[in-house]
């Protein structure tokens, strides 16, 4: 084996995988192309196990909540009886708090679904085999953010990624983005499902109007990206395009709850014109014309190619890998197995120097991994660490996603609060076994510096040692 | 974003002398503007001006908003035009006072409708988008002379701090154990060759080690009512802030300000976000103490939202929105800035409230007149290109 390719297979390990568990540095560096490309198939991403119900059971289980909430909500504004009324203020605020508990109480369960999605998407990170197939499908998955920070998608932020995103990622881009804009997750978080054409029956007879979010953001955030030129007039254009693009409610039939529902009543008539382009089709075919224009521009190609270089190799990523990502998208028409691997193909890629500063969520993952074990339990191993190092998964603030580069992540703080973890999962999780630099060298491979190699010969405990690696900058880094 | 190495092996170096054993303080700063404290919250996602401030005398603003206005007999009243939102009650008092104002027509100097780009503008003071990758704080700390030094609050380092000049951060749940502070000095050796790393790790262990020498009061545990989290953080905030040595200016975020739908009027979504706003500016006056009276509080948005409801109990993205000041060092005065109404032909793009006031202005009369820092280097440097601008007058006593 050259020295060259045990260094490719450390880079295809760390930089292009969520890093390496035991054995894994050894598996790659026998071909590390041939390595990263056996992880692209059609079928698309692995998809997280256990008991995780779906996008219609979930929203189900939403409505149940609400139902439940009502009786609730209606002995609140129930008007004092004259007994009540002569009671002191603080039978009155004991009241209060019994319905805030009871609220509370009736939340929990579908907090406790978010957890367990939060939970299994994590193990699968910690233990895939194929942890290039989930870097990148984690990458499409926060280009097409849902969070929980809106409480009615929060429920539906694990289905919306195991259905609208795994499926699609070494697919055609314009299926992810049809599947993404059409999925009740992307609906209710975008504000899209109660969207109406001021000229539409809804408009006109029920006071319901336009709602501009989820048009808006799939042209700044999901394709053609801010800077391509559009206005105003465009964004509302889309919008009325986009009207009737809505779920099922409570009123619907049973089987129409929680799945997408077009709603004619809702479509403002009339042809449309977005960027320059007329679009004469009626109904839900005019907004679908629009996304596969959306999808074949050349400024999302150029959008997404640079997002791409920017999550995979750099901050500030070599213009030469984007116009090869670009190229690639554009002469697939779309097809992101192919965009995977001219990534791989592009020699800017390799390069030894690791300019990547890992997100939180990145660094607890490829810890597990380093460390060859798996979190066991959902809410102290998985939540609380990565709402406390700052990015609780499904929960991004704003619909942009999680920020990908090093001046977001690493701030004073956060580097302390990374040590707090590191010692604390050291203190369970530092391998038993083999000295400390073997520890490392499986981790790092040939990426390991100097003098990395002599802090974990002169480190006094595993506990230590195992802190410093995971803290180390090879290792922060990718 | 690209670093200066230099500078930051050289702090780097300077921080590292006193890392992990005990806060020492930095040089006695005796300059008067040490004393100064200047705090920026930043509300992220279009904080609607129209509910924090509602324009109760305006002919066409109940007729716009409809079920989302607030109502003239629920709003906290300011004159005969404005009012607060009945939430901002703590602000309200302070208005009272004298140590509160608002600025109802603010924006940002580029017409932008994308959060994170209009963000991006408000944070690094730029005169248009994509002008300079460093935050505008940041470069004033890099003109003041008299070692003045800030403090981001939160998980991340945000835009506005970002640049050639050292700053601290701090969030809740820290604390340095004896394992950590030895492992500390191992990483300090591997990090020399990380400036990025070195820098950050130095100064972040620093500002720890600050934390502790006045947690004994609680107010560093997770807070016991998590409805009063905003409260406490800024109580924390205020501390940091009053600590000898302890840096003069801070920042915070707040986020959920982005009411497309259900968006509320005296109670609901938004007027939940902006009762954390006033815990926040409650919170720091309670835990600057005699601090106040040499303090300026600004809270901030990067645009607000259309003049009129949308479809969906909510609105969307606008153009003007309204600014806060609060802080003992204000000036009493006002509404800042002109109003440039309601009215349909006043409208930006017959959509939004327009502007009347750049935000650069505001930013420059307090940087000016609070803490000190000379109007070429406002024009050139922390807001290059910004004579056009001119920093407004009268804002501080």
């Amino acid at each position: 084996m050259t020295a060259s390719k045990t260094l490719e297979g450390a880079i295809a390990v760390t930089r292009f995988g969520l890093g390496a568990k035991p054995g894994e540095m050894t598996e790659a560096a026998d071909d590390p192309h041939g390595w990263l490309k056996a992880q692209i198939t059609r079928d698309g991403a692995e998809q997280p196990q256990g008991n995780l119900p779906g996008s219609v059971e979930r929203f189900q289980s939403f409505i149940g909540y609400q139902t439940g909430l009502a009786p609730i909500r209606r002995q609140r504004k129930a008007p004092m009886t004259v007994s009540m009324a002569g009671e002191d203020e603080a039978m009155q605020q004991h009241a209060a708090d019994q319905l805030k508990e009871e609220r509370r109480a009736a939340l929990q369960p579908l907090l406790e679904g978010v957890r367990d999605e939060i939970f299994a998407r994590t193990r699968l990170a910690a233990a895939t085999s194929q942890s290039f197939r989930e870097r990148w499908t984690l990458f499409w998955a926060n280009h097409f953010t849902v969070s929980t920070s809106k409480l009615q998608a929060s429920v539906l932020v694990g289905p919306f990624e195991r259905e609208a995103i795994r499926p699609h990622v070494f697919g055609r881009f314009e299926d992810m983005l049809v599947a993404s804009s059409t999925h009740p997750g992307m609906l209710l978080y975008l504000d899209q499902a109660r969207s109406a054409g001021p000229n539409s029956l809804g408009g006109l007879y029920r006071k319901m109007g336009l709602n501009e979010n989820l048009a808006r953001e799939i042209m700044e955030l999901h394709t053609v990206g801010a800077d391509a030129g559009y206005t105003q007039g465009d964004v509302t254009e889309f919008a009325r395009a986009l009207t009737g693009y809505s779920i099922g409610y409570k009123n619907d039939p049973p089987d129409e709850q929680g799945r997408f529902l077009y709603r004619p009543q809702l479509h403002e008539p009339g042809a449309r014109t977005v960027m320059g382009r007329r679009y004469e089709q009626s109904g839900q075919d005019q907004a679908r014309a629009i996304f596969a224009d959306l999808a074949a521009s050349p400024k999302t190609a150029e959008h997404l190619a640079k997002k791409l270089a920017i999550h995979f190799v750099a901050d500030d990523p070599p213009r030469a890998l984007v116009a090869k990502l670009r190229d690639a998208y554009l002469r697939s028409n779309g097809d992101l197995a192919e965009v995977a691997h001219s990534l791989i193909e592009a020699p800017e890629c390799w390069s030894p120097e690791a300019r990547k500063f890992k997100t939180p969520y990145e660094f607890v993952v490829s810890g597990y991994r380093a460390a060859g074990a798996e979190p066991s339990d959902p809410a102290k191993e998985v939540v609380q660490p990565l709402t406390f190092l700052g990015q609780r998964p499904f929960a991004a603030p704003q619909p942009n996603g999680w920020s990908d580069v090093a001046a977001d992540w690493a701030a004073p703080d956060a580097l302390v609060k990374r040590l707090t973890w590191a010692t604390k999962f050291s203190a369970y999780y530092a391998p038993n076994d083999g000295a400390p630099v073997d520890v490392a060298a499986a981790t790092l491979g040939d990426r390991m510096s100097a003098a990395l190699k002599t802090a974990m010969a002169r480190a006094e405990t595993r506990f230590e040692a195992f802190s410093i690696l995971l803290m180390s900058p090879e290792f922060q880094r990718r | 974003m690209t670093q200066d190495n230099a500078f930051s092996r050289r702090a780097a170096l300077k921080l590292g002398a006193s890392l992990g054993v005990t806060f020492l303080a930095s040089p006695a700063l005796g300059a008067a503007e040490a004393k100064r404290k200047l705090v920026v919250i930043i509300c992220r996602g279009a904080m609607d001006g129209l509910s924090v401030s509602p324009p109760i005398g305006d002919a066409n603003y109940y007729a716009l908003r409809g079920p989302i206005a607030i109502p003239a007999d629920a709003a906290l009243k300011l004159d005969g035009d404005f009012a607060l939102h009945p939430k901002l009650a703590g602000i309200y008092a302070l208005t009272q006072a004298g140590q509160a104002r608002i600025a109802p027509a603010v924006a940002i100097p580029e017409r932008i409708r994308s959060h994170f780009e209009a963000q991006d503008l408000l944070e690094s003071g730029g005169d248009h988008l994509y002008a300079t990758t460093t935050g505008w704080l940041n470069r004033a700390l890099s003109v003041q002379s008299g070692g003045v030094t800030a403090l981001a609050v939160g998980a991340q380092e945000p835009l506005i701090l970002r640049g050639p000049s050292p700053i601290q951060s701090w969030s809740p749940g820290g604390k340095v154990t004896q394992d950590m502070a030895r492992i500390s000095t191992v990483l300090q050796d591997l990090y020399a060759s990380d400036p990025m790393l070195s820098r950050a790790f130095a100064s972040g262990m620093q500002t720890e080690a600050m934390a502790e020498t006045f947690s004994g009061d609680g107010t560093m545990n997770a807070p016991v009512q998590p409805q009063r989290a905003a409260h406490d953080y800024a109580v924390t905030t205020a501390k940091f802030l009053t600590q000898a040595g302890g840096p003069s200016i801070a920042v915070l975020s707040l986020d959920g300000y982005d009411t497309h739908a259900g968006q509320g009027a005296v109670n609901g979504q938004l007027a939940n976000h902006l009762r954390n706003l006033d815990d926040v500016v409650n919170g720091l006056h309670d835990g600057l103490g005699d601090s106040w009276s040499n303090t300026a509080i600004i809270a901030v948005t990067e645009f607000g939202r259309t003049a009129h409801i949308n479809g969906t109990g909510g609105t969307d993205h606008g153009t003007a929105s309204t600014m806060i000041l609060a802080g003992g060092a204000l000036r009493r005065g006002g509404i800042i800035g002109d109003w440039p109404t309601l009215a349909d032909t006043k409208l930006f793009e017959n959509r939004d409230l327009a502007p009347t006031l750049d935000v650069r202005q505001v930013f420059k009369g307090v940087l000016r007149d609070h803490m000190g820092l000379e109007a070429r280097a406002l024009d050139e440097t922390v807001f290059p290109g910004s004579s056009a601008a001119p920093a407004l007058n009268g804002l501080i006593a």
